[in-house]
């Protein structure tokens, strides 16, 4: 199931703009890693790049390499769409589809791929919200629209909608800053079980919440002012959160700037 | 922008997009320059509304005599004699053409209006995607009447094959019965591509609009399941924009059943004598043509009162298309947010 | 600097030419529907252009040649017949620009009022029923509002079918596009700076005046112009309250006037060359003044200090 992420010397372009230079890392099968670092470095552009989302936005190009398991996602033979199949995301605010009730948009990417048996949609849609702890709190109203939750089961729904499809890899962008501090626990549980079968990365501005939940941690800065985003260290999360190598990581966890 | 449909779809009442109405002036309303310049706006306002309820007045004034004295049933008669001692006059004929010629347009226009909005929108390169809209717009700048003429000069002869054609494989179908007369470019179903052509700007501008607002995170929330941009389209730009697609449809719809020139330089008329014939392949006249071409023979009152009963007609077909329109576009507003 | 699809130096070469499989890629079915609806809309781009093309193309052949001559700008049509050459469109174009102007001169007050009424003032039911009328306004076909006019004006007070009875007609037509898009521009105002003119004491009327009004001016003229580009083309109306003339008249009250709507009308059934040729003309040059004032409103628009 889970895969393994190798990015190597990735550069990150707006256009001619720079915004993201040098990333090197290594995420492991079944382990979370979370991004921190302050507003504008760079780490959900990165993030982006794991899955080829980046280039949905106009000029969003890449230079460099992240490869899957050994397989180069931006090789020319290499689908952006199979891509997103196999790494899945869940963004900052909830978006669910508004216009689908809540089995619907869990199903939707299966159906998108031309899955149509109804007993195993009810099946997989099931199994998917149990398995992002939202079953006992929906299975009463699957046709309700998506859009009637709450914020935190949205967000649930949205990670159920992501796994339904089954991805090695799951991506999260603050999946948990539009959320209240109840359902941003949800959120933190639900990442610790699905780590046992999913390479997560989460981008998080919350240090406790990467602390709570991380194995590893990658810590972005700014060069300078108007400077491309780099990664400043990646290490353990103990490690980073007790006896990090880099002054800057320090200053950043300490609350000395950011 | 409005751009050249006069309309916005995201129109919406001042204190509707969640800003407060500013309470901070109150205190400067009782001078006589805010009295003065409020009346004034206020005056403009419900100079609309009198407006739009005159129209309704004195159609509805001048067309009730004329009513009196028809010798047939207005809404079920074919006949067209409204001069005379005995005035006979139906609008059967005209309602058949009008909403012909319109079904016609929109079968052709809405498909084609929102594929070229969706590649506006979509599929064009960030360099094409402006140029391209306001090409499209053009269509629009584009005079009805001169429409109406080209096609009788110069495009009409190319869909002389396009009719036999339709007729050699649906001939057998009353609706695409070709026999050659009227000539193809005078029929129903060449007017209605006319039309087709002139309410494309309208139907392509507003879906385009509306196609601009689906929220990126609907549209990344399916790319990041693996949709194709084919699919993305389907699962959050289309059902995000169905809406829109209505009323755009509507207001094209509306735009077509009034349409005038075109329709009245191509259409061949009919005979009162000639049988109805159910084809698209044959002449008549609209509600618009009809008045258009009589508009010199206002001679007696009798007569005038009976076009008008037409125009009234119309004028209740478009009012009726265009607050459905409208009320699609504010059901869509309350679902949003 | 590796590109992007550089192979990785210490990956077996194999291993990093991945196929889709891999990924349980889209089966091609998925793939052929993608490409085929990329295509299609394409294709329906391509389609939308060729009656423009078309269009712009026959008229411009056909009509060119008329324009180049110094007669069509500086005379009229008086004692022209159909089988003669010659003579100009200065009547109708003359007419044309008038009848546009006056409209122009009536309805943007009006309609300029009336969105100040809906963003300013409007609240509660009547702005509703305001808003709902003019949308309304904007639906009414051009002969509905001819025929509307001729009701009131000819039929009711019995007065003659006069070029200002045109004027009212299209007012009728341009007055919701006004409406409309001033609404639009005063709503991209910001109320910081409504709120910051009322700090100042200044009263709510001279803050419309002399803060929102001016802050949109370049929309709202955008507005007018693409308005009145609509109404110049419109013929519906012309031809049940204002019979065509071919000779210069300027006034009005009094009688017939030309335009260049019905000098097309006029002739449409001729099938005398010079005649034609005269519609042509006529045609294209409507045509490049309505286009004219397009770009205009849209290179106006474009230096508009509010931006949406």
């Amino acid at each position: 199931m889970a895969k393994r992420i190798d990015v190597k010397d990735l550069d990150i372009y707006y256009g001619d703009f720079k915004a993201v230079e040098g990333v090197s890392l290594t995420v492991e099968p079944r382990s979370v890693t979370a991004f921190i670092g302050p507003s504008g470095c760079g780490k959900s552009t990165v993030l982006r790049t794991l899955n080829r989302m980046h280039e949905v936005i106009p000029g969003g190009r890449v230079e460099g390499k992240v490869a899957l398991d050994d397989q180069d996602l931006y090789a020319s033979s290499m689908d952006p769409v199979a891509v997103r199949r196999t790494v899945g995301m869940v963004f900052q605010r909830p978006n669910p589809f508004p216009t689908m009730s809540i089995r619907d948009n869990v199903a939707a990417g299966l159906k998108l791929n031309g899955v149509k048996n109804k007993k195993r949609l009810d099946e997989v849609v099931e199994a998917s919200l149990k398995g992002a702890n939202l079953w006992n709190e929906v299975k009463d109203r699957l046709d309700k629209p998506g859009a009637g939750l709450s914020g935190g089961q949205q967000q649930r729904l949205c990670i159920a909608r992501a796994i339904a499809v089954e991805p090695q890899v799951l991506l999260m962008d603050e999946p948990c800053s539009a959320l209240d501090p109840i359902s941003t626990l949800a959120i933190e549980d639900l990442i610790n079980d699905l780590k046992s079968q999913y390479t997560i990365v989460i981008v998080t501005h919350n240090m406790q919440q990467a602390a709570r939940v991380s194995d590893q941690t990658a810590f972005f800065n700014l060069k300078a002012t108007g400077q491309p985003g780099r990664l400043v260290e990646v290490d353990d999360t103990q490690r980073i959160f007790s006896n990090p190598s880099e002054k800057a990581t320090e200053d950043y966890i300490s609350g000395r700037f950011g | 922008m409005s751009s050249i449909t006069g309309r916005s779809a995201i129109d919406e009442l001042p204190g509707g997009d969640g800003r407060p109405p500013l309470e901070a002036d109150r205190a400067s309303t009782g001078r006589l320059g805010d009295r003065i310049f409020g009346g004034l706006a206020t005056g403009s306002g419900i100079f609309v509304i009198a407006l739009v309820t005159l129209v309704g007045v004195f159609l509805i004034a001048q067309a009730v005599p004329s009513l009196m004295n028809n010798n047939v049933n207005f809404l079920t008669s074919r006949e067209w004699e409204p001069a005379g001692a005995e005035p006979r006059f139906g609008i059967v004929d005209l309602l058949w053409a009008t909403v012909t010629t319109s079904l016609i347009a929109m079968v052709i226009a809405v498909p084609l209006g929102v594929a070229v909005a969706l590649f506006i929108t979509q599929y064009a390169p960030t360099w094409l995607s402006k140029p391209a809209a306001a090409l499209v717009d053009l269509l629009a700048a584009v005079p009805s009447i001169v429409y109406g003429f080209w096609g009788l000069q110069v495009a009409g002869q190319y869909f002389e094959p396009v009719a036999k054609g339709v007729d050699s494989v649906l001939g057998w179908l009353p609706f695409f019965d070709y026999t050659g007369t009227p000539s193809a470019k005078s029929t129903l179903a060449f007017a209605g591509v006319i039309l087709a052509i002139m309410i494309l700007p309208i139907i392509t501008a507003i879906s385009r609009e509306v196609f601009n607002q689906v929220p990126t995170a609907h549209k990344e929330a399916a790319l990041a399941l693996g949709a194709t941009k084919w699919e993305m389209i389907r699962t959050a730009v289309l059902p995000f924009g169905k809406p829109g697609i209505i009323s755009a449809a509507m207001l094209g719809l509306g735009r077509a059943l009034g349409e005038t020139l075109a329709v009245t330089i191509l259409l061949s008329g009919l005979n009162a004598s000639d049988a109805f014939r159910s084809t698209i392949f044959n002449g008549g006249a609209t509600f618009a043509s009809k008045i258009a071409l009589a508009a010199n023979e206002f001679d007696s009152a009798q007569k005038t009162g009976a076009y008008i009963a037409a125009g009234l007609v119309l004028f209740i077909l478009t009012f009726i298309v265009n607050a459905a329109a409208r009320v699609v576009i504010d059901r869509r507003k309350a679902f949003t947010e | 600097m590796s590109t992007v699809s550089t192979v990785g130096e210490s990956a077996p070469r194999a291993r990093t030419t991945p196929t889709n499989d891999d990924f349980g890629g889209r089966s091609g079915g998925r793939a052929f529907k993608d490409q085929l609806a990329r295509i299609l809309m394409w294709g329906a781009f391509l389609i939308a252009l060729i009656p423009l093309v078309w269009i712009l193309g026959s008229t411009l052949l056909k009509g060119g040649h008329m324009l180049l001559e110094a007669d069509w700008w500086g005379k009229s049509q008086a004692g022209i017949t159909a089988r003669r050459e010659g003579g100009g469109a200065v009547h109708a174009i003359q007419g044309t620009l008038i009848q546009a102007l006056v409209t122009a001169l009536i309805s943007v007050p009006i309609g300029v009022l009336t969105a100040v009424y809906l963003v300013e003032y409007g609240r509660g039911r009547l702005a509703r029923v305001v808003s709902f009328m003019v949308d309304i306004l904007t639906g009414i076909p051009s002969i509905v509002a001819g025929l509307f006019i001729y009701a009131v004006w000819v039929t009711t007070f019995g007065f003659q079918r006069l070029p200002i009875a045109v004027c009212f007609a299209l007012t009728m037509l341009m007055i919701p596009t006004v409406v409309r898009s001033t609404e639009e521009m005063l709503k991209l105002v910001p109320n910081e700076l409504r709120e910051a003119s009322y700090a100042l004491g200044v009263p709510k009327w001279k803050t419309i005046m002399k803060i929102v009004i001016p802050t949109s001016f370049s929309g709202i003229v955008t507005g007018i112009l693409l308005g009145l580009a609509r109404v110049m083309g419109e013929t519906a109306p012309l031809l049940i309250l204002a019979p065509y003339t071919k000779v210069i008249a300027t006034d009005l009250f009094g009688g017939l006037m030309g335009t260049l709507p019905t000098m097309i009308n006029q002739d449409r059934d001729q099938t005398l060359q010079p005649a034609l040729d005269r519609v042509w003309g006529a045609a294209l040059t409507l045509i490049l003044i309505i286009f004219l004032l397009n770009i205009l409103g849209r290179l106006i628009g474009r230096f508009s200090k509010v931006k949406s």
